[in-house]
């Protein structure tokens, strides 16, 4: 996803002209635990942040289709985190779930049922000993990984 | 009665960016209808083009998903806030 292309672009700005995700070490640890603790069923939940990518907070939530293959937010928690971010000037800007077997790839199903072009679409793959981390735009159904950028003190903001 | 309708942000382009609009009716299914009308860019969207819930679409009334109440035939009151919500799902194949 692209934002206005500035008259003078330099290094500073090309980060803006490229969609990421941004989040700290701590919050893609949550996730990736959460979908541990839910093996053999995936896991899920929602990303809490600012519209240009910086996840302010992770919301594991519960599986409702309990399932190895699929998964469902819980709609309630949905609903729940949706108000809570609206309340605190933040918005819901993505979901995260595991692939227990698969690839940690956007799987058709992911596509199609893809809620909102806006979001993030962040996949954990715990098909191998250590565990990914991947993150995609999906948009009219065509799919865009996008760097994950690990804020940390070398990269504050 | 009007009612407002908190809606999610993919729909808010059908509505000049608005996040809640107001909108008159006495039950779900009415101010669903309405909406529809009013801004024709969430038409099939919310109901489907039969006149049923979109399968992928959850409505609130305030806490309660309206499948457990009433379903379209939800009765509303003046200070209820409807929220609309996409399904969140997917998997792995």
């Amino acid at each position: 996803m692209s934002g206005q292309m500035p008259e003078n672009p330099d290094e500073e700005d090309l980060g803006e002209l490229v969609s990421s995700l941004r989040i700290t070490e701590e919050r893609l640890a949550e996730m990736v635990a959460h979908c541990i603790r839910c093996v053999p069923e995936e896991g899920c939940g929602l990303l809490v942040g600012e519209q240009d990518g910086s996840v302010v907070s992770v919301h594991p939530t519960q599986n409702v289709a309990a399932s190895a293959q699929v998964y469902t937010v819980d709609p309630r928690e949905y609903l729940r985190i949706d108000r809570q971010a609206e309340d605190d000037g933040l918005a819901v800007i993505g979901v995260f779930h595991s692939h227990t077997h698969t690839d940690p790839w956007p799987s058709p199903t992911d596509v199609r049922q893809a809620p909102d072009a806006a979001w993030h679409y962040v996949l954990i793959g715990l098909r191998h000993e250590a565990a990914s981390t991947r993150s995609y735009r999906i948009v009219d159904g065509n799919i865009c990984e996008e760097p994950v950028v690990v804020l940390d003190r070398y990269n504050p903001t | 009665m009007s009612v407002a309708i908190r809606l999610p942000t993919m729909l808010r382009p059908a509505v000049s960016g608005q996040s809640v609009v107001n909108v008159d009716g006495a039950t779900i299914g009415e101010v669903l209808e309405t909406l529809q009308l009013t801004y024709p860019g969430i038409a099939g969207q919310v109901l489907t083009h039969e006149g049923s819930l979109h399968r992928f679409v959850n409505v609130y009334v305030n806490d309660d998903d309206v499948r457990y109440l009433d379903k379209l035939d939800t009765k509303l009151a003046p200070d209820d806030v409807v929220s609309i919500l996409p399904a969140v799902a997917g998997g792995s194949h």
